[in-house]
């Protein structure tokens, strides 16, 4: 199942996901978004708008690959992957 | 009672309190988030703040315990449909040239916080909507009559609407150029009435609670339209507010001067005196009990936005801007160049508080006649708020 990694940013609003292994059932990135958010109320409205699309200013990257659907977050995601939800760097 | 000043800034939420003589200010909260607003809601005790992350969006946060601890509240969404008419950017061409863009709402920004006597709190959104909960913030709704109001396009739930828009943009919209709503006034003797304003659209009212509302710009002048008292001529109040003492007495700080009404925004005059050096600024408040006195913090003009020749001070009028009185004493003047956003003063009783973009947060104690320091070393302010 793919394993998630988060920016340790957003251990500042979720504390509880830095102390655990966050190993999701999830076949796309929707799932993944998903399945966080079921450990953690809340998660996806920080990483997506109401829309469900990812925000301007976060991405999601499938090991070395950017996510390419961040309208409806379609991307597959293969069983043994890591996925990281990190800011992105806009400059500055 | 011992007073309270919760202060939002662009790096957290810091409280000002007098203890043992002395003013002090400490962190409360929210480090190194954006704070636009932050105020207590007087019926419950509970903390508010209006938080825009860079990264994260726009979040509602509480605090019970006087913000010793905070937690993300049921956060505020705009409902599947909600659609508006995003107008044309101001470009070489003029404000309104070019057809809108009809767009999905999402959130951009929450602004203003405000509770009625019924215990109903109003928050008011970028792009202009106004979310209310009847349930303590349990749960948010957007206010539909407004949204779809006529001149914003109409009910665009339903159908096309009407096809272009009224309202024009404020450049405080996070990158877009949508409209805001920064102010909503309630009515202390009657929660159902309300007044609002809206960057840049104008001041609407409100007479049952939310389920119409009716265009209040009679008298306004914008001077950057050919029609410049035109109802919809794209009025820029920066904020507005009124006397708790006396409600029909309101005030708005506009792009283009001071405006105020005794009426309760049936009508507006102009009572700016540039030679006072009273015209562009962003907040105003008024008197508790008399709604003829009233204090701004005059800025420069629209093209520069800052202090007038480095000097920071407070006009005050107590003759419903008939004359103005710039009170100066324990203010720089010269070599300053802070601006004070339109949430960023506020008083209670006799007692006056603003910040300052430069991190600056004074406070008089004696009507504005005289100022101290209480730090000169915060993050930029973004609102200010007895409670």
């Amino acid at each position: 199942m793919p394993r998630v990694e988060l920016t340790s940013h957003l251990y500042l609003y979720f504390p509880a996901l830095e102390a655990q292994e966050l190993v999701v059932e999830a076949t796309n990135v929707a799932e993944v978004v998903a399945a966080v958010e079921a450990v953690a109320p809340g998660f996806a409205f920080y990483v997506c708008d109401e829309r469900g699309r990812l925000r301007q200013h976060v991405n999601i990257f499938i090991e070395k690959e950017r996510v390419q659907d961040r309208a409806t977050l379609t991307d597959a995601v293969p069983a043994d992957a890591r996925v990281f939800i990190i800011q992105a760097l806009s400059g500055g | 009672m011992q007073q309270r000043i919760l202060v939002g800034t662009r790096k957290g939420t810091f409280i000002a309190e007098k203890t043992q003589g002395t003013w002090g200010v400490r962190l409360a909260g929210h480090m190194g988030a954006g704070v636009n607003f932050v105020a207590r809601d007087p019926s419950t005790g509970t903390l508010w703040a209006a938080l825009g992350h860079g990264h994260w969006g726009a979040k509602l946060s509480s605090s019970k315990d006087d913000g010793a601890t905070w937690s993300d509240a049921p956060q505020i969404a705009y409902p599947e449909g909600a659609r508006h008419f995003l107008p044309p950017p101001p470009s070489d061409l003029g404000p309104g040239e070019g057809a809108p863009t009809l767009k999905d709402a999402t959130l951009l920004k929450l602004w203003c916080i405000s509770f009625g006597g019924d215990g109903r709190i109003w928050v008011g959104t970028i792009p202009g909507g106004i979310f209310t909960s009847d349930d303590g913030g349990e749960s948010f709704e957007l206010n539909r009559a407004l949204w779809n109001h006529e001149s914003r396009g109409g009910d665009l739930f339903a159908g096309d609407g009407t096809g272009s828009t009224q309202w024009f943009g404020t450049p405080a919209a996070e990158g877009e150029f949508a409209p805001g709503v920064h102010s909503i006034e309630v009515d202390p003797r009657d929660p159902k009435r309300a007044w609002v304003a809206i960057s840049t659209a104008g001041v609407f009212e409100t007479q049952d609670g939310g389920e119409s509302w009716h265009v209040r710009n009679s008298g306004l002048v914008f001077d950057y339209s050919p029609e410049p008292t035109d109802e919809w001529a794209g009025h820029d109040p920066h904020a507005i507010t009124l006397c708790p003492g006396d409600p029909d007495h309101i005030w708005q700080q506009n792009h283009c001067g001071v405006f105020y009404s005794s009426n309760g925004a049936a009508s507006w005059e102009k009572v700016s005196s540039e030679d006072d050096g009273v015209h562009f600024g962003f907040p105003v408040v008024v008197d508790p009990k008399d709604g003829r006195t009233a204090w701004v913090i005059p800025g420069i003009s629209d093209a520069r936005r800052t202090t007038i020749d480095g000097r920071l001070f407070v006009a005050r009028t107590s003759d419903g801007g008939a004359s103005w009185t710039s009170l100066q004493k324990g203010l720089p003047e010269s070599g300053a160049y802070d601006i004070v956003y339109r949430h960023a003063f506020h008083n209670e009783g006799d007692t006056l508080c603003f910040g300052s973009t430069t991190g600056n947060l004074y406070i008089s104690e004696d009507r504005g006649e005289s100022w101290i320091a209480v730090s000169q070393n915060l993050p930029p302010v973004y609102s200010v708020r007895f409670g």
